[in-house]
């Protein structure tokens, strides 16, 4: 493999892991006031991802340093080109890492209240956001010879990103209703788990659909593989879930949105972000890349700082394997 | 306005604003950590009622720190995709590699630090705050590497119409970077010192008449702060003179405007302050209290080198770069317009004084707060809370006036040109921004604004609740057969920290 293909791979990983990581974040965050019936039962949610949200959004930090770095032409292009719902994204990400934080430092209804929307809002926009985000840089956009945009702001919202930003949503719910399932106990553990078996086979439509869509309009022979994987994964979810086994429904969600992200990011290859307005104006591994020097050099600082990521943040989730239950939650203190 | 003008306000407001919460983070997670080890090796509790309570600060500032850099590491793309599809090959690495490296165990080892309280060993949960804090530093590096090769790029040459970098070593151990990062951390350091500073000589005034036992809390965190406020401030000098003589050597016209010098001198003086309108290129009316030859040393460490003037250095850049913009279209106005050589005069001539004269009046507090209180005095005045207060925004604002004065001391450049070598790596401000709307760039920029705003009041308003609240408002006074530190122990299992 040349060095341009393993990037694109390795930029594919940064996407696919934060997918996988903030997923379950954002549905925590998204369930918030479906599931959490009282303050207590919101903090047993927050807290079981207090520990490690903030690691997981490094991962889009790091996606889009991996982008700026090995693909200079493809970060540039599709970031100013999607600028208005990116900016979105942020504030949302803004008010939500924020929210997480603050919600608890002061005692008052109110106050927590406000946060609460704060941190549920947060949730929702951002899956979307990423999701559009992904699916234009799939199916394209008009881009001049210099790959600037071509056309109003709104030139990324179309009905077919959309479906993109609705799959990452719906993927996020589920994943994160199984996620409380495998970390709560008591019985928000069991609502979340029946929540999830409940709405899992609608939730997923958006993200089957999309998949059929690309594969329909970009795909190649292979991406059918992960294609099909995915969507047993989806089903293995659904089944093991409905039968009381959360670590294993949760892994199979896993499986459906890396391979997901395999299909989409398959079927984009060797482009990074097409023209749909003139082949020759695409942007591709080819043209969009950094000079090989530069790749190399990323390679080994890639090589020796990914998988240490791999296994410090694995730590704290060992660290953090237990489950939480209201009776784990402390009286609130605050200054008065 | 143009996108030009509105990507660089939005460029500078977020910027400024993450650097308030930057500082105080690196320098108080170091202290912090500090704290934690003093109490692990002693036990003795009063270093853990520091910790406790400069650690929940740090949390309330570095959730602020966090939310604020995303938006900088994304604004790249969104506002200024010229610039990054020009010097990505070289920018982007080091960029790529603070995620990578710092920002990953930054965020890993802070939840471990917030939620391994009572969980972790007493030293693995040590371990944690030296990592995160470290970390912090390590992004510091990484991103001052990205901006020292803005001011003076190094190991790349011109291919192909772009940058391409040929030594990543070369980039990463950029003299401009290598003095750059020791004057940023000190700046970092400056600020948590006055946070201590002025918080703890509030707190001892406010319960100058109860003898309670934590005291001796604020006690130990005022002379902690008083003394790395003065350790920073002389390293700062240092630094700062050391950044000097590479401003001097790679960019001359920064030099000149530093000191709104329009005639060449020798031996030049160093202006203190000015009285009148510096913008004014013969500076006829205005009249600077000086200092014979002091210039010629900050530039070259002798007391007669020659320092350029700027009416010389416009000449010299224009023979060098060119006196117009190429008539692009992507340029806007600036299209075949004169490029104007001159920075900001005010801003770069006021930056740099403001920059050295809050430093220094923030150490100043500390070591006046520290004799005003020496030997269990507390002073019985008004003025003194007020001052300890007030003293806490002056090296924010030093730090905030060093930035700008950098940033704008380059102007008219985004990657300034290296006199020395590399040649064709540079690029005008005008050339770097996204081609998108300015409906698109408004947008960004007042929603972003507004919400900034709206946070620094909540953040505020936190921190002074907290400061109020006092050791106790972050640790429960302790119950008779409680053994450990962590609040509410009535379950085995409750955890000890938790949102
Ligand atoms: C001298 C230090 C310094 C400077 C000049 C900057 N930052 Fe920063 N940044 C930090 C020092 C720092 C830090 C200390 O590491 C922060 C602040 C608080 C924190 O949480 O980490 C941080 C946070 C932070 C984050 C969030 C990290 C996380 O989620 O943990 C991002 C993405 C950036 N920064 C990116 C940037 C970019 C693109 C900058 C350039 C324009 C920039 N920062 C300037
Ligand atoms: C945190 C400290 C920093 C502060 C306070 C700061 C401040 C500023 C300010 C005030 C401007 C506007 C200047 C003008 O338009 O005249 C600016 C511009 C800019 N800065 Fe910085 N800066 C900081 C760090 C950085 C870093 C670390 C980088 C790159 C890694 C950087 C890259 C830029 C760019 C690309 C621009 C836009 C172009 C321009 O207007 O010059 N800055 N910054
Ligand atoms: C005697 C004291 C000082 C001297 C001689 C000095 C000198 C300098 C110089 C020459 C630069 C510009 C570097 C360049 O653009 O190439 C600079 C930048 C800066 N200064 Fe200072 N400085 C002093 C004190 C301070 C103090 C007290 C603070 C803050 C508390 C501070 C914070 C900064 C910051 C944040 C920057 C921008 C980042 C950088 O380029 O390092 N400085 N200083």
């Amino acid at each position: 493999m040349d060095l341009e293909t393993i990037w694109f791979c390795i930029v594919a990983l940064f996407f696919a892991g934060y997918l996988f990581l903030e997923g379950f974040d954002f549905g925590v965050g998204m369930l918030l006031p479906i599931l959490g019936r009282d303050n207590t039962e919101r903090r047993v949610m927050i807290n079981t991802i207090g520990p490690v949200w903030d690691g997981n959004e490094v991962w889009l930090i790091v996606a889009g340093g991996a982008m700026f770095a090995a693909f200079p032409a493809w970060y540039a292009g599709l970031f100013s080109a999607v600028y208005l719902p990116l900016l979105l994204v942020l504030l949302a990400l803004i008010g939500r890492g924020v929210a997480f934080e603050y919600r608890g430092k002061v005692d008052s209804v109110r106050w927590r209240r406000n946060w609460d929307r704060v941190i549920m809002i947060g949730s929702w926009i951002p899956p979307f956001g990423v999701g559009l985000l992904l699916t234009t840089s799939v199916l394209g956009l008009p881009l001049d010879a210099d790959g600037n945009r071509v056309g109003t702001a709104f030139e990324s919202v179309r009905w077919d990103t959309v479906l993109g930003g609705l799959a990452v949503v719906g993927f996020s719910l589920v994943h994160g209703a199984a996620f409380l399932a495998l970390k709560t106990d008591g019985d928000i553990r069991q609502r979340a788990r029946r929540l999830a078996v409940r709405i899992l086979p609608v939730a997923l439509l958006p993200a089957v659909a999309l998949m059929l869509l690309v594969q329909w309009r970009e795909g190649s022979a292979w991406t059918l593989v992960p294609l099909a994987v995915s969507a047993t994964a989806a089903f293995v979810a659904w089944w093991r879930l409905s039968l009381g086994r959360e670590g294993q429904g949760f892994a199979a969600l896993g499986v459906v949105i890396v391979s997901a992200a395999v299909v989409l990011f398959g079927a984009l290859y060797p482009g990074v972000l097409p023209s749909t307005l003139d082949a020759a104006n695409s942007l591709t591994v080819d043209n969009a890349s950094s000079s090989p020097y530069t790749l190399t050099v990323m390679s080994w600082v890639a090589l020796f700082g990914a998988p240490a990521v791999l296994v410090y943040q694995g730590w704290t989730y060992w660290v953090f394997r237990k489950r939480i239950s209201t009776q784990h939650i402390p009286k609130v203190h605050v200054p008065r | 306005m143009e996108v030009l003008d509105l990507a660089r306000w939005q460029f500078g407001i977020t910027t400024v604003y993450h650097f308030l919460m930057v500082p105080l983070t690196i320098g108080l997670s170091i202290l912090v950590a500090g704290m934690q080890t003093a109490w692990v090796r002693t036990g003795n509790e009063r270093y853990l009622k520091m910790t406790k309570f400069w650690g929940k600060l740090l949390l309330v500032n570095f959730a602020m720190g966090v939310v604020t850099g995303i938006v900088q590491e994304f604004q790249f793309g969104m506002n200024w995709s010229a610039y990054s599809r020009f010097v990505g090959d070289v920018f982007g690495a080091p960029l790529a590699m603070e995620g990578l490296v710092a920002f990953f165990v930054e965020s890993t080892f802070l939840g471990l630090w917030i939620f391994g309280w009572d969980r972790l060993p007493k030293r693995v949960h040590l371990a944690c705050v030296w990592a995160f804090s470290l970390a912090t530093v390590a992004s510091a590096y990484f991103i001052l590497a990205a901006n020292s090769w803005m001011q003076h790029p190094v190991g790349a040459e011109f291919v192909d119409g772009k940058p391409t970098m040929t030594s990543i070593w070369a980039v990463l151990t950029n003299n401009t970077a290598l003095a750059a990062i020791p004057h940023t951390i000190a700046g970092t350091f400056s600020v948590s010192a006055a946070f201590l500073v002025g918080i703890a000589a509030w707190r001892l005034w406010r319960k100058r008449r109860e003898r309670d036992e934590d005291r001796q809390v604020w006690r130990s965190s005022l002379k902690l702060g008083a003394w790395t406020g003065v350790v920073a401030f002389a390293a700062l000098a240092i630094t700062g003179d050391v950044q000097g003589k590479l401003m001097f050597e790679q960019q001359p016209m920064k030099m000149a405007s530093a000191e709104a010098l329009c005639h060449t001198e020798q031996p030049a003086s160093f202006s203190i302050l000015a009285v009148g309108d510096v913008r004014d290129a013969n500076c006829e009316n205005v009249k600077t209290f000086s200092v014979p030859a002091l210039l010629s040393f900050l530039a070259h460490n002798d007391f007669d080198t020659e320092v350029k003037g700027i009416e010389d250095l416009v000449g010299e850049y224009q023979e060098r770069y060119g006196t117009h913009y190429p008539d692009d279209p992507a340029l806007g106005e600036l299209a075949g317009q004169p490029i104007d050589y001159v920075p900001n005069l005010p801003v770069t001539y006021w930056g740099f004084r403001i920059m050295i004269g809050f430093g220094g009046l923030s150490a100043a507090f500390g070591v006046l707060a520290l004799w005003l209180t020496r030997k269990d005095r507390i002073p019985d005045t008004k003025w003194f809370p007020r001052a300890a207060l007030l003293s806490i925004a002056t090296p924010f604002i030093a730090n905030s006036a060093g930035w700008i004065f950098t940033e704008m001391g380059r102007q008219p450049f985004v990657v300034v040109p290296n006199p020395t070598g590399v040649d064709g790596v540079w690029m005008f401000t005008a050339q770097a921004v996204s081609n998108v709307s300015t409906g698109e760039v408004w947008t960004s920029l007042i929603s972003l604004t507004a919400l900034y705003a709206v946070l620094a009041v909540v953040e505020v308003y936190l921190i002074a609740k907290y400061v109020r609240g006092g050791v106790e408002g972050v640790m429960p006074p302790k119950k008779p057969d409680d053994e450990g530190e962590g609040p509410d122990k009535t379950d085995d299992d409750a955890l000890a920290f938790a949102y």
